[in-house]
């Protein structure tokens, strides 16, 4: 299984904040990211958000970054600390 | 694996996400505690503004993401002292409801002469502006009405941290 999480506005949108995917349909984030916009319209749109960022076991990854059973995927809007 | 920032289990002492508030004065103290071989000390500390966009803001609330907020400070750390020649470093960021005035975030740094400390204390503030993932809500009140936004990042906050590299 594959651990995803979501933050801040994102988690708001989507009105979830973490899910499980098996890990055999997806070979990287960017196959993730048509997945879960596959889910409905809500999450399609959202997921069209190009400022997107995604984090893999808490480092800052790209589309084509490969996933393995066992990581953390966590996508969430660009940051606003400080 | 190897390129990687290890943290131990044990917590990091440099750094702190905390609800809490955090004293200046405890946190240069511990800065300069029997250390006799750092003649600067710099200090910044971020607080909550009243405006912000016109609006007037009430309260702040800030979301972390636990466990990469720390490995992402970590190696903001690392860098600034693979760059410049620095002793200690501490910087603390709250998380949580906060109000008007309230300390945000703590950034310090020592090292023997001053512009190490400036430089690499500017470096750490502003990689953790773009790279620590933390995000700000404000509730805010307009003509009245109050309602709740979660900040957009700024390019200049972007384009500051890309000076460095």
């Amino acid at each position: 299984m594959i651990k995803i999480v979501f933050f801040a506005a994102l988690r708001e949108q989507l009105g979830c904040a973490e899910l499980s995917i098996t890990a055999d349909t997806v070979k990287t984030v960017a196959d993730i990211k048509q997945l879960l916009s596959d889910k409905s319209e809500l999450w399609q749109q959202t997921f069209g958000n190009a400022s997107l960022l995604c984090a893999v076991n808490h480092d800052m990854v790209d589309g084509s970054h490969l996933v393995k059973p066992g990581d953390e995927v966590a996508f969430f809007p660009p940051v606003t600390g400080g | 694996m190897s390129n990687q920032v290890t943290l131990n289990k044990d917590k990091d002492p440099e750094i702190s996400i905390q609800a809490n508030d955090f004293s200046l004065a405890d946190e240069v103290a511990l800065l300069e505690k029997e250390n006799l071989t750092d003649g600067a000390v710099v200090t910044f500390t971020g607080r909550v503004r009243n405006r912000n966009n016109g609006n007037v803001v009430t309260t702040l609330t800030l979301e972390h993401y636990p466990g990469m907020t720390e490995k992402s400070l970590a190696k903001i750390i690392l860098q600034a002292k693979e760059r410049w020649d620095i002793g200690r470093v501490k910087v603390i960021h709250r998380i949580g409801e906060l109000s008007i005035g309230d300390q945000i975030v703590f950034v310090g740094v020592t090292s023997k002469h001053r512009q190490d400390a400036f430089a690499a204390n500017e470096f750490i503030m502003d990689y953790l502006k773009v790279k620590a993932p933390f995000w700000k809500k404000e509730k805010i009140t307009n003509a009245g009405q109050t309602s709740e936004n979660w900040l957009a990042a700024k390019t200049t906050d972007t384009d500051k941290a890309d000076l460095w590299s």
